[in-house]
């Protein structure tokens, strides 16, 4: 029976079996903060004990690195390729493999490079994986969404007028393809304007409250030590979702 | 050893496809093995043979013929058509090692030997391919 068949989607699942949830960390528009978010949200669950992964989807423009303060090369080999684990966090990025060397992928190679290493990654056991994804609403978003079963979305957003029409236009799609979504997380939040809550009032989504704009994050990106002191961490700590769940 | 989940993951293609077409016994295996990604070819070999198969009992006499595929490229600004020889990838170094985990890094390094672009379609011989099956039994021929 002649198949020519690419084999790796088969084991996708059985690669994530041992995540309990997982979260896709997206925005419709680049510079708003994701890849921040996502480090220091994966941080502050380390910190309370909860067994957490960062996978860095952003494959042209990799950067939960950096906000880690990770300089490390290729992981280790053990029957495929184990995360990194650092500051309790198992990592895994592109940028482990290309370094620093600029990597210009088209949407359908961007797409395959995700499924070699969704095949080939064990992660073991998580209760969350968090995914740093590229900015846009583009192959990788519809990768993860048609890969992993039970993935939900959380959306960071501001209320600058060149980003806030893109975040409707991602809620919509979300709700219309009927993706999960933890909520929508403000970020970089200046003046007192409540547009982004209001669009989360708008399409029934948690909103899940402002992250001021924070002057001492730029000195604090590498330094966990100083991250934790940044007001991005401390509202994402006392998001819901990072608290551990009840009886751990 | 990644190439073990890359075995891992033939083998399960390999049963799924078996399952669908209601062949109870695999006696045959063909896969194609991209030049690209430079697996080490006994890893694999020996993943398949002597540590995947014997989870399932329709496995249990397959034989796997690997076939390896030359890789080419297609420069997608003036297309030229080139392959492993003419793009300088340090098969021994750091270079080469991304590209055995992630073939799509070849984007970083090749360039088209004619127009010096890093934008080119892999056309063949990217990495693993399962081609065929070949077994016998099916549910259907039994009722």
């Amino acid at each position: 029976m002649s198949l020519e068949l690419d084999p790796r989607e088969v084991v996708v699942a059985d690669r994530m079996a041992g995540v309990s949830r997982l979260i896709g960390v997206t925005g419709s528009k680049g510079g708003i903060g994701k890849s921040v978010v996502s480090a220091t949200l994966a941080l502050a669950m380390a910190d309370v004990g909860i067994r957490v992964g960062l996978f860095d989807l952003d494959f042209t423009s990799p950067s939960g690195h950096v906000v880690l303060g990770v300089d490390r090369g290729f992981p280790d080999e053990e029957f495929g390729i184990e995360p990194h684990r650092v500051h309790g966090i198992e990592v895994m990025s592109v940028a482990f493999f290309s370094g620093d060397s600029a990597v210009p992928l088209r949407g359908q190679v961007a797409s395959s490079a995700l499924l070699e290493l969704l095949a080939i990654t064990h992660w073991g056991e998580l209760d969350v994986l968090l995914l740093d994804m590229p900015p846009g609403l583009g192959d990788t978003n519809l990768d993860v969404i048609n890969l992993l079963p039970g993935l939900e979305f959380l959306l960071v957003g501001n209320g600058s007028r060149v980003v806030i029409e893109s975040v409707a236009r991602a809620l919509q799609l979300f709700v219309e393809m009927n993706v999960p979504l933890v909520g929508l997380l403000e970020n970089m939040k200046r003046g007192i304007a409540d547009s982004v809550r209001d669009l989360a009032v708008r399409y029934a989504v948690p909103y899940l409250g402002a992250i001021p704009y924070d002057d001492t994050l730029e000195d604090a990106l590498g330094d966990v030590a100083a991250l934790r002191r940044t007001d991005v961490y401390r509202e994402l700590a006392v998001l819901p979702i990072s608290r551990p769940a009840v009886g751990e | 050893m990644h190439e073990f989940a890359l075995a891992d993951s033939v083998v399960k293609a390999a049963l799924r496809a078996a399952e669908d077409a209601g062949m109870e016994r695999i006696e045959r295996i063909v896969v194609k093995i991209g030049e690209l990604q430079a697996i080490e070819r006994d890893l694999f070999e020996f993943s398949l043979t002597n540590v995947l198969p014997v989870q399932d009992v329709r496995l249990e006499d397959a034989e796997f013929d690997l076939i390896e595929e030359k890789v080419r490229f297609r420069c997608r600004p003036c297309g030229h058509d080139y392959g492993r020889s003419d793009v300088a990838i340090d098969a021994a170094g750091d270079e080469g090692e991304a590209v055995h985990f992630i073939p799509e890094l070849s984007h970083a390094y090749a360039r088209c030997p004619k127009c010096g672009s890093p934008d080119f379609d892999i056309t063949q011989g990217r990495g693993i391919i399962l081609e065929r099956i070949v077994g016998q039994g099916s549910v259907e021929d039994e009722s």
